[in-house]
């Protein structure tokens, strides 16, 4: 493994990547989860892959397209679907989970109108739905690790902002927050995150890192300051964990980190049952 | 007579809040007509009225989250429009709606969200601040409880948290809305108890909305009955002299207020 690590820069670009994604989904996931939006991660991950699927289809058809990471129009479609999602949710305001399935549903159909037209790409797009380890490239690397540090940053400087729109939405229009501005600044960050991610994880699981480590870490924590801190650690271990064994078992690394953030969950919820009946 | 007039006279010059030939209307529906209404530095001000009297857009039209359509509010002095010092309010609004118990937030974050207003964007919290939201805490007495997740707390315990998330950030004025929906009656007490305390030590001015008359306990000094129209105004001593003639007017036939006798301690019986 160690000299597999030293040898080959795909792997490289692999652990740095996931090692980066391990910080910044789960951070971010932290506020999803407790706005209660962790749906919306799923309907842009789907987006993202109409994104993708388009983008390989252009680089098929003409030769300027060939060379650009499919990412990026990835995430151009990621963007693009959070902010139809916050304007359906303004639209249908009394039903305001329906612009998820519109939205994944829009992507889906688009991702699969676009294959079709591309005769069915190679393995690459395999790729992008269970995520791949030997498919990371460095300009993936150099996305992941720019896109991270903007979104840390942002969230850092926004942080008490951000606490209180999702702790009470109502308290932080009423003591004139910027809601909206804020609001729009964190959904275009959940769609830059979910598109920097898929690379390693694949479309069908990257919300998975966003919600997993989260829905483990909110059982145990004290607080938000906690919440985040164990959001963390759970969401690295399970990148890494389950790097290094797909590596040695060869398995399909985002099958396998999600399997390992479902049993921290599991570990922390039955911990949790032990603590508390033990106190009782 | 003239003992009011003299203590009105020491007053600031302008009321804290100024309210004059104020209407709202939603679609076709009139929720406000020509209210006028003023608030005196240092009052305890309740506002009753039942469901759909327009209590609730009053407040959002105080708070700055409508625009007024018709009329004028005047806050420290200010047309509300050029009013920027939102940091002056302290809102503490229905517990039960607003906020998610399952949040993972300590009671000590909680009331330090308080400060995001006033704080402003790109700052952090420093050593002051964080004492602040010490003191506001023992202020409510929940200094036992900063470091338990919000969610743990009784609904009364919760409504101190966010009546101390309100007064972190040092407000003159403190808006509350239907405080004590979903909060169990023995703690209801306790906290018109804080809140009469806040008024008379600290000589806060509180705005509380409450569609519940028998809440209007002794430590009102005045209230206003709203049924989009403004239909009484005055201390609270008028207002017991005169609900028994004047509320089924507001709140329509065949309602029947009870009077609340504070001699002996017993709550009055609630519109229903």
């Amino acid at each position: 493994m160690i000299t597999g690590l030293m040898e080959y820069e795909f792997l490289q670009n692999a652990f740095l990547a996931g090692m980066v994604i391990g910080v910044v989904a789960p951070l971010l996931g932290v506020f999803v989860v407790v706005r209660r939006l962790s749906l919306i991660a799923d309907a842009l991950s789907h987006v993202t892959l109409a994104g993708i699927a388009f983008s390989l289809l252009l680089g098929k058809q003409t030769v300027v397209f060939s060379g650009i990471n499919p990412l990026y129009m990835g995430m151009a479609f990621s963007v693009a679907g959070s902010l139809f999602i916050e304007k359906l949710r303004t639209v249908y305001k009394h039903y305001q989970e329906l612009a998820i399935p519109i939205i994944l549903s829009s992507g889906i159909g688009l991702g699969v109108i676009f294959i079709s037209l591309a005769d069915g790409f190679n393995t690459d797009l395999f790729s992008y739905l269970f995520g791949s380890v030997s498919a990371v490239s460095r300009t993936d690397l150099w996305t992941v690790v720019l896109i991270s540090i903007a979104v840390i940053a942002v969230i850092g400087l926004l942080y008490k902002e951000l606490f209180l729109l999702s702790f009470d939405e109502e308290y932080a229009r009423a003591t004139g927050i910027p809601a909206k501005a804020i609001h729009f600044i964190f959904i275009v960050m959940v769609a830059l995150v979910i598109a920097a991610s898929m690379r390693i994880v694949g479309v069908l699981l990257v919300s998975s890192l966003m919600t997993l480590p989260v829905a483990a870490s909110i059982r145990i924590a004290k607080g938000f300051r906690q919440a985040i801190l164990y959001s963390v650690l759970f969401g690295e271990a399970a990148v890494l964990g389950g790097l290094v064994l797909s590596y040695n078992l060869d398995l399909a690394p985002g099958g396998t980190i999600v399997m390992i953030a479902v049993l921290i969950l599991v570990i922390t919820v039955l911990w949790k049952k032990m603590r508390t009946s033990s106190a009782v | 007579m003239i003992l009011i007039l003299r203590v009105n006279d020491m007053k600031k010059k302008y009321p804290l809040i100024e309210i004059k030939g104020l209407s709202y209307r939603y679609d076709k529906e009139n929720v406000l007509e020509n209210v006028n209404l003023e608030i005196e530095r240092g009052t305890f001000l309740a506002v009753v009225g039942p469901n759909g009297s327009g209590k609730s857009t009053l407040l959002k039209l105080i708070l700055g989250l409508l625009k007024p359509q018709k009329g004028e509010i005047r806050m420290f002095g200010k047309d509300i429009s050029q009013f920027r010092e939102r940091q002056k309010i302290g809102f503490v609004s229905q517990k039960a709606n607003s906020f998610n118990s399952g949040f993972p937030a300590t009671v000590f974050e909680v009331v330090s969200s308080g400060l995001t207003k006033k704080m402003g964007l790109f700052r952090f919290m420093k050593r002051a601040d964080r004492e602040k939201v010490d003191l506001s805490i023992s202020a409510v007495g929940m200094e036992k409880f900063a470091d338990r997740n919000i969610g743990e707390l009784s609904g009364g315990q919760q409504q101190r948290v966010f009546i101390a998330r309100a007064l972190v950030s040092e407000p003159e004025l403190l808006v509350l809305d239907e405080p004590t929906v979903g909060v169990d009656a023995k703690s209801v007490q306790s906290f018109y108890e804080l809140l009469g305390k806040l008024n008379k030590d600290k000589g806060l001015t509180l705005l509380m909305v409450t569609h519940d008359i028998g809440a209007v306990s002794d430590k009102v000094t005045t209230v206003a009955c709203l049924n989009k129209e403004l239909f009484f105004h005055g201390s609270t001593r008028e207002f017991e002299e005169q609900k028994m003639e004047d509320l089924s007017g507001i709140y329509g036939h065949g309602v029947r207020v009870l009077s609340h006798d504070h001699h002996n301690g017993k709550n009055g019986e609630d519109i229903k």
